[in-house]
């Protein structure tokens, strides 16, 4: 019984190991510089360093060539950024200032954009854009409340961030609900679905799909891994009555293993999706967006509806909802509540894929967007109520909102900072969540 | 292949400073998850406390060296009290949740620039523990047989360091083994009967996340000693997890494991990594496949697999200790 049990446990474990090998057998190729054609990459680079803020994160930078606009970045943690560019040529490099955090500007407000940056073969270019001194941010200015405009502005990327956490967060919280597995791999269910997108859509060596496509099939092959792993690795621990803490540890441990084999694969850098690496923003009035923000917003609102239609109005949905109410109750009133997590893990890792997506659109694709959106989704998980259908929405708007609207206050560091602060408090007043009811002891 | 270096290599790691710190920081999670079954995935967070408690008095205030060590002490302290108050009432899950977010909290916030006048920001603070050094009784040289040799500053720190391990055994043994140390079991056992026995179990829980959290402050002030440095990053989230799979090796809620457990982490961590350098040499079969800026990737994916399959077929740990599931 019990060698039989260590069979079907490794036996799963070397399926998902090499379900994953294979997924990403192929990147691999693409990212490896050494030697093949790849090496010519070449790319624009430079670090904004603000004399009173220091180091600039969360600018949006873009390469043209004419008015074609042939790469993005966005500068990291260290304000570095690297555009990397088809090939050696001239370019114009344009910086996008309502990027820049509160109090920092360019030296030159007119000087957004470099003219004849010329980038040779196989030498990187450095560029700089001076920063600062206008920058200084004068009492009254600090005093000042935030205008209008920024207001609009925040208020509307924290939507979208929202339902971005929102999305991504559902399947940690259904599977939570249904077998009270508190899931740290999930973070990499969401880095696999944009990392497959990428692939599928802008890798060198990938088929160059458009982002739909891609996107889709790299949805269906996360939603395919979660039933895998339901199958091979979850099912088999909790029908040997793993205990939860154990089980937290394994997914720290699948974590982990996941997210150092992406690296391994997709290098380090932040490369953006081929289609939507910089765009044009349109200017309503006092909100200025991008058109990719509106079709991640529109995609993710529609497929929430979705979501909600099927747990309300079909008997997958009562069974659902039922199962991570009561699973005891649910499965001793006919409902086969192994099919039930089954799906759930197909749809919750489908949602985190198509969350990653959408956050990888915005942002770009990450070796560890889904590790560092992680405790956020946490966040939002908790603050909704762990294991509560509706909760994920309310939390993941919630914290999308908190998150963007603190940076019109304090430093974007803190972003995410201020979310894990906010769900520490709740947990103070209310420890069953926003949604959640309380659970009497004993 | 140079199965000696491999060994050698693997054995110095397993006495350096970083396992004696590693040691350190897992006698106090063994007192917090082994002991009192709390499951804190934030003890890195412990380890930033006592750095920067005592880097910031040093070099901001200009503390001696002593007095700022003790300052990494009292806000390891501080950092227990605040953490115990929303996280000790709640359910393991959320507490695992609130204890990384609280240590994610604190590196994000030493490592903004708005402050980086007291913290050093993305920098840090360097070269503020140099009066450690000036102390060191042993004179200059090597000391130690053929490539498991040290220095006589990094033995200076060694011999510290391992007087604090067995300092911090003997004390949590005298601990574990008295009336409290019972209690915080029986905590572990079953919250509600030790309740119900009058026991106030949230007042113990304090107790116990302060004590384990002060060793994590030692292990962190070790650690800063050592390089003389403190950053950022040094405190992420996922050192938390590489001292639960020493935990898990040495064996839960055994007084030794924690040693042992970091001993052989540190030994297997360094030992594959050198094994792996020698298979990956440029031009060998496995090069084709994997290229040497790889292998701390590689050895990190190594890492998480081991914790699963640890969890999975053996959660007693080598020498045979509780499972984390008999932990709770």
């Amino acid at each position: 019984m019990k060698s039989d049990l260590a069979q079907r446990l490794v036996r799963g474990a070397m399926v998902v190991l090499l379900a994953v090998l294979a997924g990403l057998a192929v990147i691999p190729v693409a990212s490896a510089q050494e030697g093949d054609p790849a090496e010519a990459e070449v790319a624009i680079f430079g670090a904004l360093d603000d004399a009173e803020h220091g180091l600039v994160e969360g600018v949006e930078l873009e390469a043209l060539l004419g008015e074609e606009v042939v790469g993005t970045a966005t500068s990291d943690e260290n304000g570095e950024f690297r555009i990397v560019v088809p090939g050696p040529g001239t370019y114009r490099v344009r910086l996008d200032p309502t990027t820049l955090p509160e109090g920092v500007s360019l030296r030159d407000p007119e000087r957004t954009e470099l003219e004849a940056v010329r980038v040779l073969e196989g030498r990187d270019k450095r560029v700089v854009f001076a920063l600062g001194e206008r920058a200084r941010p004068r009492p009254d200015d600090v005093a000042r409340p935030p205008s209008g405009n920024r207001v609009v502005n925040r208020l509307w990327t924290g939507l979208v961030v929202g339902i971005v956490i929102a999305l991504s967060s559902i399947g940690l919280s259904l599977v939570f609900g249904t077998t009270r597995l508190v899931n740290f791999a999930h973070g990499e269910m969401v880095t696999l679905g944009a990392l497959l997108g990428w692939f599928f859509s802008s890798g060198t060596v990938g088929p160059g799909w458009s982002l739909f496509i891609a996107g889709a099939i790299a949805v269906a092959l996360s939603g395919l891994f979660g039933a895998v792993q339901d199958r091979l690795l979850w099912r088999p621990l909790l029908d040997r009555r793993t205990d939860l803490i154990s089980l937290m540890i394994v997914s720290i441990g699948l974590a982990m293993l996941l997210r150092y084999t992406f690296t391994v694969f997709f290098g380090s850098n932040v490369r953006p999706f081929r289609e939507y690496a910089a765009q044009a923003p349109w200017v309503w009035g006092p909100l200025v967006l991008r058109p990719k923000q509106l079709v991640v917003l529109a995609i993710g609102v529609v497929v929430i509806a979705l979501y909600a239609l099927v747990l309300q109005k079909t008997r997958l949905g009562t069974a659902i909802r039922a199962t991570s109410d009561n699973r005891d109750l649910a499965e001793s009133s006919g409902i086969n509540v192994t099919r039930v997590v089954l799906i759930v893990w197909v749809a919750g890792s489908a949602l985190a894929a198509l969350g990653g997506l959408s956050f990888a659109t915005l942002y770009g694709v990450e070796w560890d967007i889904g590790f560092r959106l992680l405790l956020p989704i946490f966040a939002a998980v908790v603050l909704g109520g762990l294991g509560t259908a509706y909760g994920p929405l309310v939390g993941g708007l919630a914290i999308g909102l908190v998150s963007e609207l603190s940076t019109l206050w304090v430093p974007a560091e803190f972003k995410f900072a201020w979310a894990l602060f906010g769900l520490i408090i709740l947990l103070l007043i209310r420890p069953q969540g926003l949604l959640g009811r309380p659970e009497r002891v004993g | 292949m140079d199965l000696v270096q491999v060994l050698t290599d693997g054995l110095r790691a397993a006495v350096g400073v970083p396992a004696i710190a590693y040691a350190l920081a897992v006698i106090g999670l063994n007192v917090h998850f082994g002991y009192t079954g709390l499951f804190n995935i934030g003890q890195i967070g412990f380890l930033a406390a006592g750095a920067y408690g005592a880097g910031i008095s040093a070099s901001l205030w200009g503390w001696p060296l002593p007095l700022a060590i003790l300052a990494g002490v009292v806000a390891a302290v501080l950092l227990g009290l605040l953490l115990g108050l929303p996280a000790l009432r709640l359910r393991a899950e959320y507490l695992a949740i609130v204890t990384i977010s609280a240590s994610e909290i604190i590196r994000i916030t030493v490592r903004s620039t708005s402050v980086e006048g007291v913290t050093g920001g993305p920098q840090g603070i360097g070269r503020w523990a140099s009066s450690f050094y000036d102390i060191n009784p042993i004179p200059s040289g090597k000391y130690g047989i053929g490539r498991i040799a040290f220095n006589h500053r990094e033995l200076w720190v060694m011999l510290v360091g391992w007087a604090l391990v067995a300092l911090a055994v003997l004390v949590t043994w005298l601990l574990v083994r008295s009336p409290w140390g019972r209690v915080l079991r029986s905590i572990r056992d079953d919250e509600d009967a030790a309740r119900s026995l009058g026991k106030n179990v949230y007042a113990f829980k304090v107790q116990s996340l302060v004590y384990g959290g002060v060793l994590g402050a030692l292990a962190g002030l070790l650690l800063a000693i050592n390089a003389n440095y403190t950053t950022p990053g040094e405190y992420q989230t996922v050192f938390t997890f590489y001292m639960y799979v020493a935990l898990i090796l040495g064996g839960i809620g055994k007084l030794f494991g924690p040693v042992l457990g970091s001993m052989l982490f540190w030994f297997t961590l360094q030992a594959t990594d050198v094994l792996l350098r020698q298979l990956i040499q440029p031009g060998s079969w496995a090069a084709t496949y994997i290229e040497q800026r790889d292998i701390g990737q590689l050895r990190l994916a190594l890492v998480g697999l081991a914790l699963m399959l640890l969890v999975i077929f053996r959660p007693q740990g080598v020498l045979g200790g509780r499972s984390p599931g008999k932990a709770q």
